[in-house]
């Protein structure tokens, strides 16, 4: 029987680095396969090379047991390949139905037909089951929607082999449910499908095989029935893994953050965030559960001074800052992870040096009388690429072309290094491997023990109930219970997210 | 400097390489066809230019105004913005720098000359910051802004010639020698050729741009919201300051090219009934020098040696003068198409692979 993919020792350079080194990849007909490896090894320049955005400096390719040659993403598309990138490639101001039809549109007498394309993406969704709406923009949709629209494109497109580059990392728990589903749903209809993850989780809930790299080279391949967790873990870093524990007694110290009867509007003028208030101290770990969209983004947008307070009071260190100006606000002591690294996080055609400076390039010592200190900038970034193991040919290197988990790092790096008396943690480990993850909890706990305040923001129940000292639930803008992580569980929290008090009516 | 020029990539740098030659060819398959000999055309063109002391004075001298523009649009960009208004700023610099000559008549040489050269300059930043502080009050696109600048600088300018520094020939009078910009000796060296100081000051200008963008923090910030407003936005950098600042240094240059042409070139001011042109051409040199200093000096000295050869390519193989246009249209064309031409050397070399 011949495989779906077959890719045979692949090798891609880039300057200064090998990201894929003698490659080899086997993907059944009909199976999902998992391609697992650490930040940066190589896993979505494997992937870019089968969909043809990379051409390999060696190695061959074979579709359904038969040689191939391809040169670029229409290529890929004509074999029946289909790709959902790390980050989507979607056109914000176009609608769904627009963007899943771009580049192969139904035509009548010559002219878009838009009312066959809505008919078309229709029945599509409905026959894989995957909920959309046709008519709305993709800016105003959320990001597990935008997904499905990345997904209806390749299926549009008639791919039958559908690689998903991290789709996990950008969803909340439903929705990670809501796409295994989906993807058992599309193998059943006979797809094949390879997907990347860092979740062990995942992996052992709905892949068949398993492929594992390490910097860039082949370390094996299995099925899953035939391994565990813990041996594909220590298989992927190439050491023992141990899960980092929030073991530092806790004693909490003055406040550090105070927020009071905080009202805040989005976009649409609505109110979601209300009448909130929450407190955090020194030398403690708070972390914020919640479904998304529950005011999270909100209210640390508001605590960054990225957006209006409407009522209510921020206060740091004592220090009143309700609508002050973001700079004011993070030289009195913020330090901010936000959620959307590739937007808000980085300046992607910045190097790593000078995103390592992102907050600081006009303090000293990296600046004097207006003037950048290129040498110490430099240094600077060299230690923090060493200490937080980016992995990056040099810190000249361009953000853009670093994988998704080493730029997270990067941002991880320069926030934590400030030690600010604030650090906001949105999402910090979204898209970092079992290692990284590891080692970005060590450090958040070592902020802990040195007496800072850490407001942690997570969608991973596993992260918030490891790491926090406090668990604040928030909903529908408010704050309706704080918890303690060692008297509860995830059932509990669950039921708290979707608004059920403890010993409410509901019960 | 050594810096600038390993920032430059060499696939990115093939494509203004090859935008020229292929402006050239077509240029030559034209005269080919209306009948002229291109090789007697390019060949009179480079003659003048590196053998006659004054078409290479000329050819210098107009590179001065080109390379002021070229780096105002080329600052413009790198942080983000469009300054179609580069016409519009230079001509508000030009007269200022004449009036403020012709006002100010009886100071000293050592006040008056920097004096006028930096009323040039302060007239091109006003013309600058009104468009910049529109799009950060307002959110008017700078593109409409600066475009509605030009004509206001047009027209304004025509007026106060008319109404306050009137003289025969429908111009300002001629500046005192003091604040003079023209120097005997370069003409001399270059057998009577209108090259004057100026050129000092557009080398100075190379090396500010340069120095600004790279080596300042407010060069790093307007770096930054160019690239990414969202994430200057969040590291609390002002993103409404910086695109005022940036669109008013980048009408210095601008008002910097006008007061070259003013108390360098022509001594006086003209009232002009349509535009200069310098400043729309100064969009095509940053295009055609990828927006760096340097890649903006060489493309101004192109484009200056294009347009003053092409007065002896009219004499010596009959070619009209017109056409130097069309080549560097089709340069910018080209230039403008770089993603085909990228696209298509990537087919190349990859089927070479093969
Ligand atoms: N376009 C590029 N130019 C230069 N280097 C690149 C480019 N793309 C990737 N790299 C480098 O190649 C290596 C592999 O990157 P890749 O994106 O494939 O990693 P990954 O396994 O997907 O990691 P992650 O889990 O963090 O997404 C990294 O070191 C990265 O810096
Ligand atoms: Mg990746």
């Amino acid at each position: 029987m011949s495989y779906a993919i077959e890719m045979r020792h692949i090798r891609k350079e880039f300057p200064g680095i090998v990201a894929n080194d003698d490659i080899t990849l086997q993907v059944e007909e009909g199976e999902i396969h998992a391609l697992f490896g650490e930040n940066g090894a190589g896993k979505s320049t494997l992937m870019n090379v089968l969909f043809g955005l990379y051409q390999p400096d060696k190695g061959e390719i074979y579709v359904h047991g038969e040689k191939a040659v391809i040169n670029d993403p229409n290529d890929a598309t004509r074999l029946g390949i289909g790709m959902v990138h790390q980050h989507f490639m979607l056109i914000d101001k176009f609608t769904v139905a627009e963007n899943i039809i771009l580049g192969r549109e139904p035509k009548k007498h010559g002219m878009l037909d838009m009312a066959k394309a809505v008919k078309i993406v229709k029945e599509l969704s409905e026959k894989y089951g995957l909920d959309v709406d046709p008519n709305q923009k993709i800016e105003d949709i959320t990001v597990g929607m935008q997904q499905r629209v990345e997904i209806l494109k390749t299926l549009y497109r008639g791919s039958d082999i559908l690689i998903f580059d991290e789709p996990t990392a950008v969803l909340t728990p439903i929705e990670i449910q809501e796409l295994i589903a989906i993807m058992k749903r599309l193998v059943k209809e006979g797809k094949s499908i390879i997907l990347i993850t860092h979740k062990l989780k995942e992996i052992f809930e709905c892949c068949d095989r398993c492929t594992v790299i390490r910097r860039g080279k082949n370390i094996d391949s299995m099925a899953i029935s035939e391994t565990n967790p813990t041996d594909l873990a220590s298989m992927m870093v190439g050491r023992k893994v141990h899960v980092q524990i929030n073991d530092a007694p806790y004693e909490p110290k003055e406040k550090v953050l105070e927020v009071s009867h905080l009202s805040v509007l989005d976009q649409r003028k609505v109110s979601v965030v209300n009448d909130l208030n929450l407190t955090v101290h020194g030398g403690e770990i708070l972390g914020i559960a919640g479904v998304d969209g529950n005011g999270q983004t909100e209210l640390i947008e508001a605590i960054a001074g990225l957006r209006k307070v409407k009522d209510g009071s921020i206060k740091v260190d004592g220090q009143d800052l309700t609508n002050q100006r973001t700079r004011k606000i993070i030289e009195a002591g913020l330090g901010y992870i936000p959620e959307d690294r590739q937007k808000h996080g980085l300046v992607l055609d910045f190097s790593v040096g000078e995103n390592m400076v992102l907050q600081t390039y006009y303090k000293k010592p990296y600046a004097q009388s207006g003037f950048l200190k290129n040498k110490v900038i430099t240094k600077k970034a060299k230690q923090l690429i060493q200490e937080f193991d980016v992995r990056t040919p040099s810190e000249k290197t361009l953000a853009r072309s670093l994988s998704g988990g080493n730029q997270q790092k990067v941002i991880v790096a320069r926030e934590v290094d400030r030690s600010p008396k604030l650090l906001i943690a949105a999402q910090p480990t979204r898209g970092l491997d079992i290692g990284a993850i590891e080692f970005i909890h060590g450090k958040l706990i070592e902020e802990k023990k040195k007496g800072k305040a850490v407001l942690l923001i997570s969608f991973e129940l596993d992260e918030i109930l490891h790491l926090s000292d406090r668990i604040a639930v928030i909903y529908e803008g408010r704050i309706i219970d704080i918890v303690n992580p060692k008297e509860t569980n995830e059932n509990e929290l669950g039921l708290l997210m979707a608004g059920r008090r403890k010993g409410g009516a509901e019960a | 400097m050594i810096k600038l020029v390993k920032k430059i990539n060499w696939m990115t740098l093939l494509v203004p390489v090859i935008s020229v030659i292929l402006g050239l060819l077509c240029g030559a398959v034209i005269m080919l066809v209306i009948g002229y000999n291109p090789i007697l055309a390019y060949q009179s063109i480079v003659e003048s230019i590196f053998l006659q002391p004054y078409y290479t004075g000329e050819t210098i001298r107009a590179m001065i105004p080109l390379v002021l523009a070229g780096l105002a649009v080329a600052f413009a960009f790198r942080t983000g913005l469009f300054n179609i208004g580069v016409e519009g700023q230079l001509m508000a610099g030009w007269l200022a720098s004449v009036a403020c000559a012709i006002v100010f008549g009886h100071l000293p040489r050592v006040i008056l000359l920097p004096l006028s050269v930096l009323a040039g300059g302060a007239a091109g930043a006003l013309w600058g910051y009104i468009p910049g502080l529109l799009k950060a009050k307002f959110k008017v696109h700078e593109v409409i802004s600066t475009i509605m600048m030009n004509y206001i600088a047009l027209y304004t300018t025509a007026y106060i010639i008319k109404n306050f520094l009137y003289t025969e020939g429908e111009r300002t009078p001629t500046i005192p020698a003091a604040a003079s910009l023209a120097s005997p000796f370069l003409a001399n060296l270059t057998q009577g050729s209108r090259l004057h100081w100026g050129f000092i000051v557009a080398i100075i200008a190379v090396v500010a741009m340069w120095f600004i963008l790279w080596k300042t923090t407010k060069g790093y910030e307007l770096r930054a919201v160019g690239f990414s407003p969202d994430a200057s936005q969040y590291a609390g950098m002002n993103v409404s300051r910086n695109i005022i600042l940036s669109l008013t240094i980048s009408g210095i240059f601008a008002g910097l090219g006008g007061a070259m042409e003013g108390l360098g070139t022509y001594q006086y001011m003209t009232i002009n009934s349509t535009f200069t042109g310098i400043g729309f051409n100064g969009i095509a040199v940053a295009l055609l020098g990828l927006n760096t200093p340097i890649g903006v000096v060489l493309s101004g000295a192109l484009f200056a040696g294009l347009q003053t050869g092409g007065l002896t390519m009219q004499s010596n193989a009959g070619v009209p003068v017109e056409l130097i246009q069309i080549i560097i249209a089709l340069i910018i064309f080209f230039v403008g198409s770089g993603y085909v031409i990228k696209w298509a050397m990537g087919r190349l070399t990859r089927k070479g692979h093969k």
